[in-house]
């Protein structure tokens, strides 16, 4: 890989011998073999890389401007809002965003899923994944405090009382994390130093993902080993514009929902300066939280909710062992195929049940959501690996992209 | 996109439910709508003076400076109008060489002067029920402009059997629970438009139903006029690199 790149100038070679940073990159970005079969669900990865740099580079301006106080940090949005040059703009491109962010790291997550993309020898890739998820969570949560509207300030409440459910120390965490005996500005101080770290930690984290993933190179479709130069094509120009077209279209319902309905996707109580004498009627979360905010309040127990929440997304780093199936591709897992929908189904379920008061049969249905959701994992995961029987597996990644045609003329010259 | 659409199906059900038990508003037709749509200027500058001489004796506008009022997108008065418009309140200043605080008239620069001194003055002066302020109200209900504009229409003389009101509280068929603290403000020629419009309930409730989705969403004409440009660039571009893309791909069976 990295050995193909031959500097040329004098100046060239004195800094490659040096700092071989050009090689670097050549190898990974330019000459890396890529299995020629991708489809159009691998281009979230490069999507995903979009939407972490957007958010940092907005992120960074609007700092500038926000004032992280409780009394002066919703005035401070809307002076982004109504004088800061092009802030509108710069702040709907950040809320939205966030939206965005989620949008494509799920369908990251589902098509890694699918493909079995986690299973030997990709787990590490998938475990970094699920880390920079939890720091995605994180980061986001705080984010939507910041503006200290009704629905920052009182997400913020319901979030940090769960940890008033650790037993003997609940209170004492509390008060500790508050920095006071309320949610306030010393919470608020410390959320917006945090917000502003943890997408740095996460652009390391992107870093190692990126690393474990080109040391066996990238899974494919059929979920097969690829055999290096007949199966795979050098990632410039073939994936570099594969991957901008695919960040283009997704720009375009990016800009759609920043120009056009750029609130949307939030709720109009986080308009309304935030009041600790005032709850509002339902405190509902991002809608990106929705399903994991389903998984919280299923259970009827506040310590339990708390594991539960915490375990749904800690439950997706032992995939890689639940799973036991040696066919990565659900294309060749008829059984695992159904319960893969079925699970997606669920999730759709629980972020529907997420945004809807818990009571009556959205309770009764929201407990069912999250039975399954574990279920699946622990024991639909498992056991279909037993009782399933694959479908044959193609030889090569090159068998099943010639067509029947292709295929015909082959056997004909062999004959 | 299986998953794109379903994603949003749940997205837009859990917003239409996350309306409760209220009465759906009305849906008059603002020009500000849709992808291309824009303030009608003289609705706004109508809006205002309904503002100032009904609203603005119980609300706030705390986001808002008399120079916005200038500005592109906006009403767009014309500086010596804005100015005019300011030097009709006095804010209090200073202080002075003497250590004293003092009043002068309002310039351009100054927020809109507030009725109320503080919160707690808003208060006593309204049964306890302290009139919120209006600068992004548009932005802070659920239904928007729509719900505003029904909301400030929405009073019946007639109080329908089995429907108790306590002291303070009025009946307005689209609040919650029917009942708002708030009495009917807008009755026909409740202001004498400056432009000679008719003044009529409905008049007025639209006018200044525009202002306010105009103060809440101040670069709403930039935004989307910005925004159509990005969308015809992107399309017109997204073109480009499929065919670059299919090009490069050519020859390679996949």
């Amino acid at each position: 890989m990295s050995d193909n790149y031959e500097p040329q100038s004098a100046v060239g070679k004195w800094i490659d011998k040096r700092l071989p940073l050009i090689s670097l990159f050549s190898g990974h970005l330019m000459q890396f073999p890529t299995p020629k079969n991708l489809n159009y669900w691998w281009t979230f990865g490069g999507i995903l890389t979009f939407c972490l740099i957007t958010q940092i580079l907005t992120g960074l301006v609007l700092a500038m401007h926000y004032v992280a106080d409780a009394n002066l940090a919703f005035a401070s949005v809307e002076h982004i809002m109504r004088d800061v040059n092009y802030g509108w703009l710069l702040r709907y491109m950040h809320a939205t965003g966030a939206s965005m962010f989620f949008i494509a790291v799920y369908i990251h997550m589902a098509r890694s899923l699918f493909y079995g993309s986690y299973k030997e020898p990709r787990e590490l890739i998938w475990i970094i994944g699920v880390f920079i998820f939890l720091l995605m969570v994180a980061t986001a949560f705080m984010g939507y405090v910041l503006p200290w509207g009704q629905m920052s300030f009182w997400g913020a409440t319901v979030i940090t009382n769960l940890f008033s459910a650790v037993p003997f120390f609940g209170e004492a965490i509390t008060n500790w994390l508050w920095g006071d005996y309320s949610v306030g500005s010393a919470l608020l101080t410390r959320f917006f130093t945090l917000h502003y770290l943890m997408p740095f930690l996460i652009f390391g984290l992107v870093i190692l993902h990126i690393w474990a993933l080109h040391v066996p190179g990238n899974n494919n479709p059929e979920g097969i080993d690829v055999i290096k130069g007949q199966d795979t094509v050098p990632f410039h120009p073939h994936y570099v514009v594969k991957d901008v077209f695919a960040l283009v279209v997704f720009m375009i319902v990016f800009a759609g929902f920043v120009f056009f309905s750029p609130n949307i996707l939030g709720h109009s109580d986080n308009y309304i300066q935030a009041n600790a004498l005032q709850t509002p009627e339902h405190i509902v979360p991002e809608w990106y939280f929705l399903p994991f905010y389903a998984v919280l309040r299923a259970i009827p127990d506040k310590l339990g909710g708390v594991i539960a929440m915490v375990s749904a997304i800690a439950i997706l780093a032992f995939i890689p062992w639940l799973d036991h199936s040696k066919v990565r591709s659900a294309k060749y897992r008829p059984l695992y195929k159904q319960f893969y929908w079925l699970l997606i189904f669920d999730f759709i379920l629980l972020g529907y049940l997420g945004a809807q008061p818990a009571t009556g049969i959205y309770l009764i249905l929201g407990r069912l959501a999250t039975l399954y959701y574990f279920l699946h994992f622990l024991l639909v995961m498992p056991l279909v690996g037993y009782i399933e029987k694959p479908k044959p597996l193609p030889k090569s990644i090159s068998e099943p992209v010639l067509s029947n045609e292709e295929q015909q003329a082959k056997a004909n010259l062999a004959t | 996109m299986y998953k794109f659409s379903l994603v949003f199906v749940f997205l837009f059900t859990s917003l239409v439910f996350a309306a409760g038990e209220m009465k759906a508003p009305m849906e008059p037709d603002w020009t500000f709508q849709g992808p291309l749509g824009k303030f009608d200027r003289a609705e706004l500058q109508r809006g205002y003076q309904v503002y100032t001489e009904v609203c603005s004796s119980c609300h706030s506008m705390n986001l808002l400076s008399y120079r916005n009022l200038v500005q592109a997108g906006g009403p767009e008065f014309s500086e010596e109008q804005a100015k005019a418009m300011a030097a009709m309140f006095e804010v209090e200043t200073g202080p002075n060489s003497d250590g004293e605080m003092f009043m002068r008239p309002a310039i351009l620069s100054d927020r809109f002067v507030s009725p109320w001194k503080n919160e707690q003055e808003g208060r006593v002066a309204n049964g306890g029920a302290y009139p919120p302020d209006l600068s992004v109200m548009v932005k802070a209900r659920s239904g928007g402009a729509d719900y505003v504009y029904s909301l400030i229409l929405g009073y019946k003389d007639e109080v329908p059997e089995g429907v108790t009101l306590d002291d303070g509280v009025y009946y307005n068929i689209y609040a919650k629970n029917q009942k708002i603290a708030m009495p009917q403000v807008l009755y026909e020629d409740g202001v004498e438009y400056t432009d000679g419009t008719a003044a009529t309930e409905v008049q007025m409730a639209k006018d200044v139903t525009a202002f306010l989705a105009w103060s809440a969403e101040p670069k709403l004409e930039e935004r989307k006029r910005i925004g159509f440009k990005v969308i015809i660039y992107l399309i017109i571009l997204s073109f480009l690199l499929y065919f670059t893309n299919k090009r490069i791909w050519r020859d390679t069976s996949h």
